[in-house]
């Protein structure tokens, strides 16, 4: 089965001369439709930079990204944007919702964006906070909600609509082992149900609900419950 | 009770992540009649013997509920020794034993995660309880084995290198 997403040789290095970074240094990693891979690592271990570059927010400075067999690098700025609302869901570490809008519209927006009439975004903003379990506090603004609370909406619009890829950097950090538990079901869910999904966490707890757990120290992967993705086995697969 | 009611009664509280054999619960039974914590009472006619506990078995129960366990009273973690000696003994890779044991760690954790996943059922609770405690046993074992690895790799810089290294080196070569 070909992958959602597609990781060859990257690297990440912010910034230049001695004060440069290397966030990431040749990591090689396949997404399948209905897989769900943890990414686990220390602070500062290129977690975030990693998921970020599957979701089109930033470049590699190195190798390349492959959403749907579509190497990012080559799509027009439209495009790009494009893939980002529809096939790439992002769950945020600090949730980004906007302030000015409700919950159920910061979950409807992406689908405005792309077009979608505002009663039909509006009733699967309406769903997708309920398979969260927040429709309750659909009406309210970021500032009126707890931490656990925004979380679940940044989720909610994550999911929206048909999302292939789900991307979540710390989902469950700002929540209960109940609640973190429950969003996590959620996610499997719709992994189970045809997408896949890249999920970023410290708590083994949590990488228990992947299919496959990696470990990335210093922006180099160096252990995985399952088998190591490696170049050769992508040209295998291409063949 | 006999010792076949026994033991579903004990599986069904604890889900079946225990199993036990009726052997074990036979040799409990006797140890618990010598120590007058049960009496056995007339066999029945289907040739089971019924066993009720008595008022010293009760007290016992009751001080069993309501002591905390010491950590003392654990079996030693064989893990912690065995690393210890793969630290000392020469020829062994440590972050290689350190690496396993998590993939095992995380295996098992994905198992009980599975069960975990299935839909609640309300009689479910007890045995939901105890697998979360092997989950979270587990993510401390995890833990534990993360915290390992960095302090040896900081520590010994060079010796313990990634286990991915041979893959950049390979992609390397060929460009
Ligand atoms: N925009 C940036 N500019 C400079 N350095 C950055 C930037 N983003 C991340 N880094 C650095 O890259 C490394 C990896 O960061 P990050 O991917 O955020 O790690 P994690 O999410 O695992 O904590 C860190 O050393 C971090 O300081
Ligand atoms: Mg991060």
């Amino acid at each position: 089965m070909s992958s959602v997403l597609e990781l060859r040789g990257v690297h990440r290095t912010h910034g230049r001369g001695p004060a440069a970074v290397h966030a990431l240094r040749g990591v090689t990693l396949r997404v399948r439709p209905g897989e769900l891979v943890a990414v686990m690592g220390p602070s500062g271990s290129g977690k975030s930079t990693l998921l970020n570059l599957a979701g089109g927010l930033d470049g590699p400075s190195h190798g390349e990204v492959l959403v749907e067999g579509r190497s990012l690098a080559e799509l027009s700025r439209r495009e790009l944007a494009a893939v980002r609302r529809r096939t790439v869901g992002y769950v945020f570490q600090d949730f980004n919702l906007l302030p000015s809008l409700t919950a159920v519209e910061n979950v409807a927006l992406p689908l405005e964006l792309d077009g979608v009439s505002v009663r039909r975004a509006r009733r699967a903003a309406l769903a997708s906070l309920s398979e969260v379990g927040v429709t309750d506090i659909a009406g309210r603004f970021p500032d009126q909600m707890s931490g656990g609370q925004q979380q679940r909406v940044a989720i909610a619009r994550a999911l929206v609509g048909e999302r292939r890829l789900v991307l979540a950097d710390e989902p469950t950090g700002a929540l209960d082992s109940g609640t973190g538990e429950a969003v996590l079901r959620v996610l499997r869910e719709r992994v189970d149900a045809g997408a896949a999904g890249l999920l970023v966490t410290h708590e083994a707890r949590h990488a228990g609900w992947a299919d496959r757990v990696i470990f990335l120290r210093d922006g180099v992967v160096v252990d995985s419950s399952g088998p190591l993705d490696t170049a050769d086995d992508l040209l295998e697969h291409r063949a | 009770m006999h010792g076949y009611q026994l033991r579903a009664a004990f599986e069904e509280s604890v889900g079946g992540t225990w199993a036990l054999n009726i052997g074990q619960v036979y040799t409990t039974l006797s140890r618990l009649e010598r120590d007058e914590f049960v009496r056995a009472l007339p066999e029945s006619e289907s040739g089971q013997r019924p066993y009720e506990i008595t008022e010293t078995g009760r007290a016992e129960l009751s001080r069993w509920f309501s002591t905390p366990l010491e950590r003392t009273d654990r079996p030693r973690d064989e893990l912690a020794i065995k690393l210890a000696l793969a630290m000392t003994t020469p020829g062994v890779d440590v972050t290689t034993v350190v690496q396993s044991q998590r993939t095992a760690g995380v295996r098992a954790l994905q198992e009980y995660t599975r069960l975990k996943a299935r839909p609640i059922e309300p009689d479910d609770l007890s045995w939901r309880l105890v697998l979360d405690s092997l989950i979270f046993q587990c993510e401390a074992e995890i833990r534990w084995l993360d915290h390992c690895e960095m302090t040896i790799l900081r520590h010994r810089p060079g010796l313990a290198a990634p286990v991915s290294a041979p893959v950049e080196e390979r992609e390397r070569n060929s460009r």
